[in-house]
């Protein structure tokens, strides 16, 4: 029953095929088993055991939702109420929320059951999950390497089916790459599509919450959840949700791709590069047409980025500061050695080294140099996006310049971990929704085809990309060992 | 551009973080690297661009002037590493 | 060598809002510690800002009132400092593009108007408060005042002398409770200025190194710490050392002020936009609202007193000093339909007298202008006299009665009846024969013991115009 699409678990759980509970338990024994992908920061096995008695009940009223009694696990960096809340940091190793995400009330008022708390990089930062304070997640389809960051315990288990589907979060790619590294499906939405609030902000103009899962039409019903207008977020959108899942059946004759010729630079694999051909060859046959275009101001999206987002979190990660909740150092001298040595303890090297960039990148004298000019890429490259746009309907390539790599491999040199993000930040920076599907295998690890639409085109995403899992079945493989 | 260790100890300053003495070289070569992919983007001529700090080119929504928010001190305190009295404690503050 | 002062006031002035400038906490005043700090307020991990309609208002209604440019569109910076009073670590601020643009303001020094130029004005929260009561050598923080909205009112250097500067600061502190934004209060804090303050030779064009001067929350303590900061710089001048650039505190204890280097130490305040709020637009439609509600500002109200009530100039200004005495004002003088002059004399005379006395403001005052109204007039009808008129006040300021129920219930009412008067008359001449002598031998001073005696025998409630003539009649 874990390999089971959400649309099948419900219509299980309706039909009385079996029950919520022994669905939630199936999958907390499977946690259990796997316990060595270390996907999870939290099980809430007692929590989630309650709520699944509690939606059997309303399963049996016939006011249950889509998502009423299916297993779901958090990213721990939205806030849960009276559960601990750590953003894969020593800082908030200690602390349990006192209030709810807005995602987490929305899923509370659908049923569905939460698993418990996914492992991820340190505040998000990260594309490996390895800076994490609980220690490295493992990519079931080798155990060695990566499933990609930040949402990497996420991606790894959704993959390994630890859980029927995932929350994620993307900054500069934390749901697509490692979506793509672990074979699975993630939606990066519109900026400003999903609430943020209660979402722990690493750089609040470019994070989004989206969902992660087995497939497109499973990825539909979370972002029916997900989604929708949070008078507490200011920068949340007040426009209508519309039904993810009615259009997944269109057809796509006289759908228009746009590749972009700078995604199939000399960095990409090659192998690489012929699996995303042989998908985008797949969307030919369904009718669709094919054209080149350009994004030429993509190359300054990395350092556009590093800028912005450092900036931004060394600001938003300044409240950590010992006083009102988390990490506090043991026997303050003054208020300064507070600070400075509570913050030091708790937050591991990547962290350091964003805050200290975007301080930097901020302090007199810099900051016209660094941040305004990186705001000034921004809108170059949110142009390029909108000039293509407006030429087709979609764009895709490739997601991830290689497949998942060792662990350890990268860690000694930041710079080659913040190119892997090279296909994905520039969507951030320009706010657009963005999908990962899985697309293939190269030497048996799963490679994702990325596909970018404009703005609050989410539907027809999801519709092109379901229209792809109807012909493929990359999305249904399992790792071995996680049949 | 690079950056001098002095320059690495004085921005952990500003932003009040404690780094190990050991580490400041590394810290030191990694921010320098990283301002090196950053020049990159002066190649690119941005004169007559305007800073885009969002991606939606939306104004800020107005909230009415309510007040909604009950006493939650016992609450939002039980998680404070020192309270005492309904306040959070804090080394000596010295003006 | 002769000295030019030179002065520019940042004040804050705190927005009259119920809920805060982004959380909907209560900006209630007094309230137990940290009981009012909301999810918002405390900075807590994923909390957002959300900002509060009235702040906005509030500010484009300030600015349109020192005749400024509005922005039509501003944005909220993040001004990076570590305090523990700063929850986030960073205060929301404007920096760039303040809401309030370039506008002035008149004041009057020594009968001569000038005119002071205000650079900026822009929105901003406050911090929480550190308490420095001993709890075991730590210091306890409360953030009931953290996102607590303010106005931040920036001058051009442009005050010349400690004098000016009060002027300056009162003209605001008038102003912010006339378009009622603010509540004025500088015990609670909600009013408070820093002071830059430099000196320069008389005629040097370029300023000399200023000191900023800190939180201060009193006219008073504004010009003395003008004057001894002042003193101290000529000084520092003169004895051959030069200013620095620095923050200071003024202690009113000592009279003097003193460095605060702890503030100095870190002021790389790393602005730049707060990426949780968008650009605040001010639209045409809330421009048009905002000036149809604004009121008769102070200086066109006394301007207009002057005409319209034939007022010199102190008692206008002291009519227009607030917004709710000059509607009382108007409000006697409409109701009692009495000589403009008679409705000033009482209502800056007696009526502010007995607040003051009783340390009440108009709002709370006993007396509303209806039952004020219905005494003046008995004084223009002369059913009472002045001296009279003030016995029914003090039993008014005691009761809920009406003038014309305290006249009856005592019977005050003026004799008027000739007759009467004369018979009175008659009884304290006949009294008093020695007095009688003495006034008809040349000694005029003893015409004011029959006054008096008439006084006496009537209570006051006689005519002292009628006695006079009569007496003088009678004593020919």
């Amino acid at each position: 029953m874990y390999n089971k699409t959400i649309t099948e678990q419900g219509k299980d759980l309706r039909a009385g095929k079996y029950s919520s509970v022994e669905l939630t338990q199936t999958y907390l024994d499977r946690i259990k088993k796997h316990a060595g992908l270390n996907c999870f920061i939290t099980v809430t096995e007692e929590f989630a055991l309650k709520s699944a008695q509690a939606a059997d009940k309303l399963l049996t009223t016939g006011n249950a939702s889509l998502l009423t009694g299916i297993p779901v696990a958090q990213k721990d960096i939205f806030c849960t109420q009276g559960i601990k809340t750590s953003c894969g940091s020593k800082m908030l190793d200690n602390f349990s929320a006192p209030y709810n995400a807005t995602v987490i009330e929305n899923f509370n008022q659908s049923g569905a059951v939460m698993l418990g708390k996914l492992n991820m990089d340190e505040f998000a930062m990260g594309s490996s999950n390895e800076t994490s304070f609980y220690g490295a997640v493992q990519n079931p389809w080798d155990t060695k390497t990566v499933p990609g960051g930040s949402s990497g315990g996420s991606a790894s288990a959704v993959a390994a089916r630890l859980t029927s589907a995932a929350t994620g979060t993307d900054t500069g790619g934390s749901i697509r790459q490692p979506a793509s590294l672990c074979g699975i499906t993630g939606l990066k939405p519109t900026y400003g599509r999903v609430s943020r609030y209660g979402m722990i902000a690493f750089a609040s103009s470019l994070d989004q919450g989206g969902p992660m899962a087995k497939s497109a039409e499973d990825a539909a019903i979370l972002m029916q959840t997900m989604a929708g207008f949070d008078p507490k977020d200011s920068t949340s959108v007040d426009q209508a949700v519309p039904d993810y899942s009615a259009d997944l059946n269109t057809p796509l004759a006289g759908l228009k791709i746009g590749i972009p010729k700078e995604f199939f630079s000399e960095d990409l694999n090659s192998d690489i590069a012929s699996t995303i051909e042989t998908a985008i060859n797949e969307y030919k046959k369904m009718g669709a047409e094919i054209k080149q275009v350009s994004l030429p101001n993509m190359k300054l999206a990395i350092p556009a980025y590093y800028v912005i987002a450092s900036a931004e979190c060394s600001a938003n990660l300044s409240r950590f500061d010992g006083v009102r909740y988390g990490y506090r150092c043991d026997n303050p001298g003054d208020l300064n050695d507070l600070y400075t040595r509570s913050r030091g303890e708790a937050f591991g090297q990547e962290v350091k080294r964003r805050i200290l960039m975007g301080t930097y990148a901020l302090s007199a004298g810099y900051y016209d140099a660094y941040y305004i000019k990186a705001q000034k890429v921004r809108r170059l490259i949110s142009e390029d996006f909108t000039r293509a746009l407006s030429e087709v309907d979609v764009l895709m390539g490739p997601v991830s310049p290689t497949t998942a790599f060792e662990q350890g491999a990268k860690t000694g040199d930041p710079i080659e971990m913040y190119l892997a993000d090279i296909y994905t930040i520039a969507i951030n920076l320009a706010g657009l929704p963005a999908m990962s599907i899985p697309a293939g295998f190269v030497e048996h690890k799963p490679v994702g085809l990325q596909i970018i639409g404009n703005y609050f085109t989410e539907s027809r995403l999801l519709n092109i990309a379901h229209q792809y899992q109807q012909v493929t079945d990359w999305h249904q493989q399992t790792p071995k060992g996680f049949e | 551009m690079s950056l001098t260790t002095d320059e690495v100890k004085q921005i952990a300053h500003l932003a009040r973080l404690g780094i190990d003495e050991k580490d400041i070289d590394t810290y030191a070569s990694d921010l320098s690297n990283m301002l090196k992919l950053m020049t990159q983007m002066g190649e690119t001529n941005t004169d007559t661009i305007q800073p885009m700090a969002h991606p939606m080119d939306q104004a800020q929504r107005l909230r009415s002037d309510i007040t909604e928010e009950i006493n939650q001190r016992e609450h939002f305190q039980s998680i404070a590493p020192q309270v005492e009295a309904g306040l959070y404690l804090v080394p000596k503050v010295l003006d | 060598m002769e000295w030019e002062t030179v002065i520019g006031l940042e004040i804050h002035a705190q927005l009259a809002t119920k809920s805060k400038i982004f959380s909907a906490a209560s900006t209630a005043y007094g309230a137990e510690p940290n009981t009012q700090a909301c999810a918002v307020d405390l900075g807590l991990p994923g909390v957002l800002p959300v900002l509060n309609q009235e702040v906005v208002r509030m500010a484009v209604k300030f600015g349109m009132a020192i005749e400024a440019e509005i922005a039509p569109y501003s944005v909220f910076a993040r001004k990076n400092y570590f305090y523990p009073d700063l929850p986030k670590g960073y205060q929301i601020s404007q920096m760039d593009h303040p809401i309030v643009g370039i506008g002035h303001l008149d004041i009057e020094v020594d009968g001569k108007t000038k005119r002071i130029g205000i650079t900026r004005a822009h929105l901003e929260e406050d911090a929480g408060k550190s308490l420095h009561e001993d709890f075991h050598g730590l210091t306890g923080i409360d953030l009931n005042r953290a996102g607590t909205p303010l106005l931040e009112i920036v001058s051009e250097p442009d005050m010349r002398s400690a004098a000016e500067a009060v002027a300056y600061m009162r003209k605001i502190h008038e102003l912010v409770r006339y378009l009622e934004i603010c509540d004025g209060n500088m015990q609670e804090g909600s009013f408070r200025c820093d002071a830059n303050v430099s000196v320069r030779p008389k005629g040097q064009a370029e300023y000399g190194t200023r000191a900023e001067l800190k939180n201060i929350n009193s006219f008073k303590f504004v010009e003395k710490a003008i004057l001894i900061e002042v003193e101290r710089q000529i000084d520092l001048i003169e004895s051959g050392d030069s200013v620095v650039q620095e923050t200071r505190l003024y202690d009113s204890d000592k009279n003097e002020t003193r460095s605060m280097r702890s503030k100095e130490e870190a002021n790389d305040y790393r602005y730049f936009p707060d990426p949780d709020l968008l650009p605040v637009e001010i639209t045409d439609e809330l421009r048009a609202q905002v000036k149809a509600d604004l009121p008769e500002l102070p200086t066109a109200k006394k301007q207009r007193f002057k005409e319209q009530y034939d007022q010199d100039d102190e008692t206008a200004t002291i009519l227009s000093s607030s917004r709710q005495l000059a509607d009382f004002y108007e409000t006697v003088v409409k109701l009692s339909n009495c000589d403009s002059k008679l409705c000033s004399n009482w209502v800056t005379g007696n009526f502010l007298g007995a607040l003051n006395k009783a340390n009440l403001n108009i709002k709370q005052s006993p007396i509303y202008a209806d039952r004020l109204a219905g005494l003046l007039r008995r004084i223009a009808d002369n059913t009472i006299s002045g001296k009279i008129a003030k016995q029914v006040f003090d039993s008014m300021w005691e009761s809920d009665a009406t003038a014309d129920e305290i006249i009856d219930q005592q019977g005050l009412k003026q004799i008027t009846d000739t007759g009467a008067i004369e018979a009175i008359i008659d009884k304290i001449i006949a009294d008093n024969p020695d007095q009688v002598a003495q006034y008809l031998s040349g000694k005029d001073k003893v015409f004011g013991f029959f006054v008096g005696q008439a006084m006496k025998a009537t209570q006051g409630k006689i005519n002292p115009g009628e006695v006079n003539k009569m007496l003088k009649d009678k004593l020919k």
